[in-house]
C-alpha cells in the first residue's frame, strides 16, 4: 500500500540546515496497523507529514497504492489527501463551530457529494464510532474521547486508503486512550491500513508492527504480538 | 471545480453562511463598517440633491436667465453732460432693446410705487384702509416671473392695457386686510389713491428672490401711467434672456445699448444698475454642484474606509481561523476552494452591509424630507439619490470587497497546511 525508498528531508534553520530524515526505506502492506515510534526529534512527525502529503521530501520515492506521489502542487496534494488519506490529530482539530455531524461531513463536501448523501454517510460513520446520538452537538459539548472518535469518524468518512494518526491518544487519559485504540483496532480489523505515530510503548504495543526511528533513520522494524484492548 | 460552479453551488453558500453566522461578533463589526460608509454616502448625496432641488425651487417662480435693469447716476462726464445725471428709462427703449439684442426673449417695463424709497399708495375699501405697493405691469411680465393667481381670478391681459382698464390684481395679505374672510374679492372694487379699481384676481405669494411682497397690487401699465402721470418713464426693466444665452453677456449688451440711447459714456459702469438672477443662480447652482461632488467624494472615501475595515477584520479572522483552514486543507480543500470561500465571505458581508446601509440611508432621507416638507424658506426639497449612483456604489463595494478579500484569501492559502495545523 505504501512504498518509500531513500527518503531524505532537511529543514533550513537560518544558515545551517537540519537533516531530519536520512534515507528512510519502508514498505507497508494493505491492512497493516503500524506504530511509528521515536522520541521527539527522531523525525516521526516529519515522516507522517510527508506520508500525509502535508510536506514534501527533498529526495526519494513515495508510492501510495501504486501511484507515484510526485510534483505535488497544493491543489493536487489536496485532491490526493481527500481521496487517499484520513487524518487523526493529537488535538482533534475539529471545527469548533460545526456540529459533530457537520465535521464528519466536511471531507465529503470537498469530494463534491451533495448534502443529503453527505449527511447520510456522516451519520453512518458517527454510528460506527458510537456517537450517533451526539450528531448535533458542538465539539465543545463533547469529552476528549468523544472528540477523538468524531475525528476518527471524519477521517474514515471519505473512505481513504490509509488512516494517519498523529499521537491520537496524546491528549487523552488512559481509559479513553484505550477506548480510542480499541476503535482503531476494530477499524484495522475491518481491513483499513493505519499508521499511528506515538511515543508511548503501551500504545505501540496495541499495533501489529512497530517501526522505531532515531535521528532520522529506522532503528528497528519488527512485527509484534498485538495487545488487544479488552 | 471551476469557480462559477462554486459561486452558484448552494453548498458553498451554506459553508459561508455557517462561517458567518458562527462568528457573530466579527460579522457584526465588519458589517457596521461598510454599513456606515454607504449610509454616509447615501444620506450625504441625498442631502446634496435635496439642497440642489431646494435652491432650484427658490428660483422656480422667476426665469433662471433673467435680470432687472434700472437707471442710476452717471459717473463720467460725456457728450456735454456733467457727472451725476440720472438717465431716465423710457417705454420706447423696450422695442429698441428687443430689436437690437436678439438674445432677449421677454422684456417687461415696470413702474412701481412704494419701492425704492417712493411713497406707497393708500388703498381703501369700505371702512378699511392701508398702504400698499402698486406696480404698473404688462402681461408679458408673467412670462418672466410666474404669478400664481387663485381660482376664478386672472392676471392683467392685453385688453386691460389696450383700454387702460381700471383693474387690479391684489395680494393675499391685501385680501386678508381689506376683505371679510368669507368674501370673494374678485369683482369687488377698491380705491387706490382716489380712483376705483375692480379686483380681477388674487395672486399667491411665493417666497424667493426680489423685493415683492404678499401685499403687492398689480395694475395695467397704461392705467398706472395715467394714474400717476408718469408719461413714457419706466422705473426698470425685467428681462429674460433665452436659455442658450449667457446672462452676464446679455446684461453687458443691454447696458451698452442703454448707454448709447441715453448718451452715457460707454465706459460708465455706474450709470445703469442691474441685478442678474442668471448670474446668482449660476453661482448658487455651482455651490450645490460643489456640495454634490463633495458628498460623492466623502461618501466614496467612507465606503472605501469601510471596505478596508472588512479586509482588516477578515485578515484577523483568517489568522484566527488558520487552524480551521489548515484542517479544511488536510481534509481535501484545494487552495482555490479556500480562497474563493474567503473572497465570497468578504463579498457577501460587503453586499449585505451595503444593502442595509442603503435602506437606512434612504430611511434617514425620508425622515428629513418629512421634517422639511412644509418649510418653504429652507432650501431643501425631495432629497433623492439617483438609482445609477446607488447601483454604482454597490458595484464599487462588491469590487472592493472582492479585491480586499483577495488579500486575506491569499494569506490563508500561503500558509502551508502543516504550519496551519501546528498553530495553537
Amino acid at each position: 500500500m505504501i512504498e518509500i525508498k531513500n527518503l531524505y528531508k532537511s529543514y533550513k534553520m537560518g544558515n545551517s540546515s537540519l537533516q531530519v530524515l536520512k534515507g528512510i526505506n519502508i514498505e507497508i502492506e494493505e491492512g497493516e496497523l503500524v506504530a511509528i515510534m521515536g522520541s521527539s526529534g527522531s523525525g516521526k512527525s516529519t515522516l507522517l507529514n510527508i506520508l500525509g502529503m502535508l510536506d514534501v521530501a527533498d529526495e526519494g520515492d513515495y508510492k501510495l497504492d501504486n501511484v507515484l506521489i510526485e510534483k505535488l502542487d497544493e491543489t493536487l496534494a489536496a485532491k490526493y489527501r481527500n481521496k487517499f488519506l484520513g487524518f487523526v490529530f493529537q488535538s482533534f482539530n475539529l471545527i469548533n463551530y460545526k456540529s459533530a455531524l457537520e465535521n464528519v461531513a466536511l471531507p465529503l463536501y470537498y469530494q463534491g457529494l451533495n448534502r443529503k448523501s453527505r449527511q447520510k454517510t456522516a451519520l453512518e460513520y458517527l454510528e460506527k464510532v458510537g456517537l450517533a446520538n451526539w450528531s448535533s452537538h458542538l465539539p465543545s459539548e463533547l469529552s476528549g474521547g468523544q472528540k477523538q472518535r468524531v475525528a476518527i469518524a471524519r477521517a474514515l468518512a471519505s473512505q481513504p486508503k490509509v488512516l494517519l494518526a498523529d499521537e491520537p491518544t496524546g491528549a487523552l487519559d488512559s481509559v479513553t486512550s484505550n477506548e480510542v485504540m480499541g476503535l482503531i483496532q476494530q477499524i484495522n480489523n475491518e481491513g483499513k491500513t493505519i499508521l499511528v505515530v506515538t511515543h508511548e510503548i503501551d500504545i505501540a504495543n496495541m499495533c501489529k508492527r512497530i517501526v522505531t526511528l532515531r535521528d532520522g533513520v529506522i532503528l528497528e522494524d519488527k512485527k509484534v504480538k498485538q495487545v488487544l484492548v479488552s | 471545480m471551476n469557480s462559477l460552479k462554486i459561486i452558484f453551488d448552494w453548498d458553498t453558500w451554506q459553508e459561508i453562511f455557517g462561517s458567518i453566522a458562527k462568528n457573530k461578533t466579527r460579522t457584526v463589526i465588519t458589517v457596521i463598517g461598510v454599513l456606515w460608509g454607504i449610509f454616509i454616502y447615501i444620506s450625504l448625496s441625498g442631502s446634496a440633491k435635496g439642497l440642489d432641488n431646494g435652491f432650484e425651487r427658490q428660483f422656480e417662480n422667476i426665469a433662471m436667465n433673467s435680470m432687472f435693469i434700472w437707471a442710476a447716476r452717471t459717473s463720467i462726464p460725456y457728450s456735454g453732460f456733467k457727472v451725476g445725471r440720472s438717465p431716465q428709462l423710457k417705454i420706447q427703449n423696450t422695442t429698441t432693446l428687443k430689436q437690437q439684442i436678439p438674445e432677449i426673449q421677454f422684456i417687461a417695463p415696470r413702474n412701481a410705487k412704494g419701492v425704492f424709497g417712493s411713497i406707497p399708495a393708500q388703498v381703501v375699501r369700505k371702512n378699511k384702509s392701508k398702504s400698499y405697493n402698486i406696480y404698473g405691469d404688462f402681461p408679458v411680465y408673467t412670462k418672466i416671473a410666474t404669478k400664481k393667481i387663485y381660482d376664478n381670478g386672472r392676471f392683467i391681459n392685453d385688453e386691460d392695457i389696450k383700454y387702460e382698464r381700471k383693474v387690479c390684481v391684489i395680494g393675499e395679505r391685501t385680501q386678508l386686510e381689506l376683505f371679510e374672510p368669507d368674501e370673494d374679492p374678485v369683482g369687488q372694487y377698491v380705491r387706490i389713491d382716489d380712483v376705483y379699481f375692480k379686483v380681477i384676481g388674487v395672486h399667491k405669494f411665493i417666497q424667493g428672490g426680489g423685493f415683492e411682497t404678499d401685499g403687492d397690487i398689480f395694475i395695467p401699465f397704461e392705467t398706472y401711467r395715467k394714474l400717476y402721470n408718469t408719461g413714457d418713464n419706466v422705473d426698470w426693466f425685467t428681462i429674460a434672456a433665452y436659455d442658450y444665452a449667457d446672462a452676464v453677456a446679455v446684461e453687458k449688451k443691454i447696458k451698452q445699448t442703454l448707454k448709447r440711447i441715453h448718451r452715457v459714456s460707454p465706459d460708465d459702469e455706474r450709470a445703469f444698475g442691474a441685478f442678474n438672477i442668471g448670474e446668482v443662480f449660476a453661482k448658487v447652482m455651482g455651490f450645490a454642484k460643489g456640495m454634490t461632488f463633495l458628498s460623492l467624494v466623502v461618501g466614496l472615501a467612507t465606503i472605501f474606509a469601510g471596505v478596508i475595515g472588512i479586509g482588516n477584520i477578515l485578515m484577523i479572522s483568517v489568522k484566527e481561523r488558520t487552524k480551521e483552514l489548515g484542517v479544511r486543507r488536510a481534509l481535501g480543500a484545494t487552495p482555490g476552494e479556500v480562497r474563493i470561500q474567503i473572497v465570497l465571505e468578504s463579498v457577501f458581508l460587503t453586499t449585505i452591509a451595503g444593502i442595509f446601509g442603503i435602506i437606512l440611508g434612504s430611511f434617514l432621507l425620508a425622515v428629513i424630507n418629512l421634517l422639511t416638507i412644509d418649510k418653504t424658506d429652507f432650501p431643501y426639497t425631495n432629497p433623492t439619490v439617483p438609482i445609477p449612483l446607488v447601483l454604482g456604489a454597490l458595484l464599487i463595494m462588491v469590487t472592493l470587497g472582492t479585491l480586499i478579500g483577495l488579500i486575506p484569501a491569499q494569506r490563508a492559502v500561503s500558509i502551508k497546511p502543516i504550519d496551519a495545523l501546528r498553530e495553537e
